[in-house]
């Protein structure tokens, strides 16, 4: 494993050339190939594009990028992240109780994800602890069986076991008729960009005119602010003593262990990191969105944020923010286009999404075969 | 070790009887059993239908009682949970499709499907054990993502598929088969029509059960053949049964490729009782619950006998039978029972992962 860290591919490090790049690039090449011949045949506004792009780069990255620790740590692909949005919504559902608005609101709703999001994450890292080498199945399970409970509270246990007022304006708005469980959809206006378009609403109290859009395009500066804030920190994170414990175990356990990191910890500690980051990264989602599917909206967010990572040329070994960004790209670029391909191509719109998911479930496949193909060589 | 273990309970056995019939029966199948029975008690004081109630579960055992038993050899041969049954199914839809577009009746039609589901699904079996034996220690998740990419790669092909029937494709259109195709016609209710009997307002679907009793019985038989205790240990001690002369692979070939065909017939089998066949997305998350059955049957990753199947089909089927009509009765809600049911089936998964080792 510490070879393969060292020196992915000790034939090709001496031959350089083409072997390496595609061992290394393969996946992101393809995936550049298919999106622009998709972009030809679709002959799709660039613009239109571009747009949609920056929008869902906003939206997405920082989930993608909560699965990187994990990944450093030698855990694999995080799908327990859908654990962490569910904190993310937890706290949104809190804080439309609370009729907190704006700015302060999103903020508040952060801060309460943080004890809800760790706790969760200890008990997600504990179960992977309990789980080693089968961490990702497990974490997929993981995330259908919390679906489970998360249901089970805001279905049946709120305006039940948990007292609603139904009196007040806003349980009337978000809570079913009958005063059990919470409507299908929970409006977000409160809190709607609330993140996104922040250094604009800011500079307008001053009276100087910024607007969020650079050219026709509108940026969520906010939420890019957050995101290269993340980056940073990430970076730095891995510079520092607990960085170099979560590649040593990332590298080999056993050694780590032997050298006196206490292994099990440290892997907790790095899912709740994950789980933290992934309950921020559904908060900007759906402050973006501006309406919350109330109990699907967390149900896809592992295996869209694993497939993007893994477009990006990652692997269950080793990830970075590059293949988190250059990832989100691609993977939406086909989300945009496969749709509009699927109707130029065969009259039916539905192929594309098929096709979509096709190939980003054997992506997903393929990267784990690979791993483990890998591991074997050993 | 797992003589000393036998010859243990037996000694036991001799003194506490109960406790340790009930240790082998095993804490987690004791409380859904007091569970259903529970379930069953609110039926009869709700003044609910129950041999309907009793009537429905077996059919649902009955329909569901092959995908679980399609568990069986992959577990035995070391390959774990096949979590891409998905495959398998989709070889028996093909089949059911084909043979629905030959528009033949009855038994006839049902057994034209088998006998083109199953080459398919040994073709796709052996192809799937190829994938899985590079995959070594990864063959759960490999396992599912294939089976998802298969379920929509087929998706496409379904969509795109050359047959002009009218009972197959899309009403409007003039093209792609429909997500639902009746069985009326053709293959419908065969299993279930046979030898059907009525007994104090029960309806048993004895054709449907005995199909799945006879293929669990030559399972039975065939983990006990030369090959199948080859199988057996190349599953739990693979070191040991190389050594002995067991071609490794070839016993976990044979395993994957059981485990796909019965997926396939077990489909086949699903499909004729509830009347329909279900294409696109349909097949994506049927290996869950056969899964969980398996498991709460008593099975673990790494350990499944033919009574596990039996068991876990019987109390997880019938569990999710009743739980609907009871607790719509008493809670005036549908959720709860279908919340159950994603709680109960992930969680016996959920534990299954976290033992190390398997076993009970």
């Amino acid at each position: 494993m510490v070879e393969s860290k060292l020196a992915p591919n000790p034939s090709a490090g001496k031959k350089g050339g083409l072997k390496a790049i595609l061992s290394q690039a393969g996946v992101p090449i393809f995936f550049t190939i298919l999106c622009v011949a998709s972009i030809i045949v679709t002959d799709l506004d660039l613009n239109y594009l571009i747009g949609e792009l920056v929008t869902r780069l906003g939206r997405n990255l920082f989930l993608v990028l909560s699965l990187l620790i994990p990944v450093t740590a030698g855990l694999g692909l995080n799908f327990g992240i859908v654990v962490g949005a569910m904190a993310g919504q937890i706290s949104l559902i809190i804080i439309t109780f609370m009729q907190v608005k704006g700015l302060f609101g999103f903020i508040l709703a952060m801060a309460i994800s943080v004890p809800l999001a760790s706790l969760f994450g200890w008990i997600v890292g504990a179960i992977y602890n309990k789980a080693k080498g089968r961490e990702m199945i497990t974490g997929m399970i993981m995330g259908f069986f919390a679906n489970g409970l998360y249901q089970l509270v805001f279905l049946m246990l709120i305006g039940t076991l948990i007292p609603v007022n139904m009196e007040s304006e806003i349980a009337q708005a978000i809570m079913l008729g009958n005063g059990r469980g919470l409507r299908n959809t929970i409006d977000l206006d409160r809190i709607y960009y609330a993140l996104d378009n922040v250094f604009a609403r800011m500079f307008n109290w001053n009276g100087i005119i910024w607007t969020d859009k650079l050219g026709p395009w509108r940026v969520p500066l906010g939420a890019f602010f957050m995101i290269a804030l993340l980056c940073v920190i990430v970076t730095f994170l891995m510079k520092t003593k607990k960085g170099q414990d979560f590649r040593a175990i990332g590298q080999d356990m056993a050694i780590a262990e032997v050298s006196g990191i206490k292994v099990d910890k440290v892997r907790i500690t790095a899912v709740i990191y994950s789980t933290v980051l992934a309950a921020w990264g559904q908060l900007i989602f759906l402050q973006n969105l501006g309406s919350l599917n109330t109990f699907n909206a967390h149900e896809q967010v592992g295996m869209f944020s694993v497939a993007a990572l893994l477009v990006g040329g990652a692997s269950v070994k080793r990830a970075s923010i590059w293949n988190a960004i250059v990832g989100v790209l691609l993977f939406h670029t086909l989300f945009v286009v496969s749709p509009l391909a699927g109707q130029k191509l065969f009259g039916e719109p539905q192929i594309g999404e098929w096709f979509r998911q096709l190939i980003s479930y054997s992506v997903i496949a393929a990267a784990l075969a690979m791993h483990a193909i890998q591991s074997k060589k050993k | 070790m797992i003589k000393m273990e036998n010859e243990e309970t037996i000694q036991q056995k001799t003194r506490f009887d109960i406790a340790a019939a009930l240790r082998e029966f095993g804490v987690a199948r004791i409380i859904i059993l007091a569970f259903l029975l529970l379930l069953f008690v609110l039926a009869l004081a709700k003044g609910l239908d129950v041999p309907g109630l009793i009537t429905d579960s077996l059919v649902r055992v009955g329909m569901n009682g092959v995908l679980i038993l399609a568990m069986l050899p992959s577990v035995v041969c070391g390959v774990g949970m096949n979590f891409g049954l998905p495959l398998g199914i989709l070889a028996g839809l093909l089949g059911g499709i084909l043979s629905i577009n030959m528009n033949i009746a009855g038994w006839a039609g049902f057994f034209v499907a088998l006998a083109i589901a199953v080459p398919i699904a040994i073709v796709v079996g052996v192809l799937y054990h190829m994938v899985l034996d590079k995959v070594r220690g990864q063959e759960m998740m490999v396992g599912t993502y294939l089976a998802y990419a298969a379920v929509f790669g087929m998706c496409i092909c379904w969509m795109l598929f050359p047959i002009k029937n009218p009972k197959l494709i899309f009403a409007v259109g003039g093209k792609g088969l429909r997500y639902t195709i009746s069985l009326t016609d053709t293959f419908g209710k065969v299993l279930n029509n046979f030898l059907k009997f009525r007994i104090g307002g029960i309806t048993v679907p004895t054709g449907l059960i005995l199909f799945w009793f006879l293929l669990c019985l030559l399972m039975y038989l065939f983990l006990r053949s030369k090959t199948g205790l080859a199988m057996k240990a190349t599953g739990s001690n693979p070191v040991y049964a190389m050594s002995s002369g067991v071609n490794v692979a070839g016993m976990k070939r044979v395993g994957v490729v059981l485990s796909t065909v019965l997926g396939a017939v077990g489909i086949i089998a699903f499909a004729q009782s509830y009347g329909f066949l279900q294409l696109y997305n349909a097949p994506q998350t049927a290996a869950f619950p056969a899964i969980a059955a398996i498991l709460i049957g008593g099975a673990s990753l790494r350990k499944a006998s033919v009574a596990n199947v039996i068991i876990g089909a019987f109390l997880f089927q019938t569990l999710l039978t009743v739980a609907l009509p009871v607790t719509q009765a008493m809670l005036e809600s549908t959720e709860i029972s279908e919340i159950a049911r994603v709680l109960i089936s992930n969680g016996m998964i959920l534990y299954a992962l976290t033992r190390a080792t398997g076993g009970r």
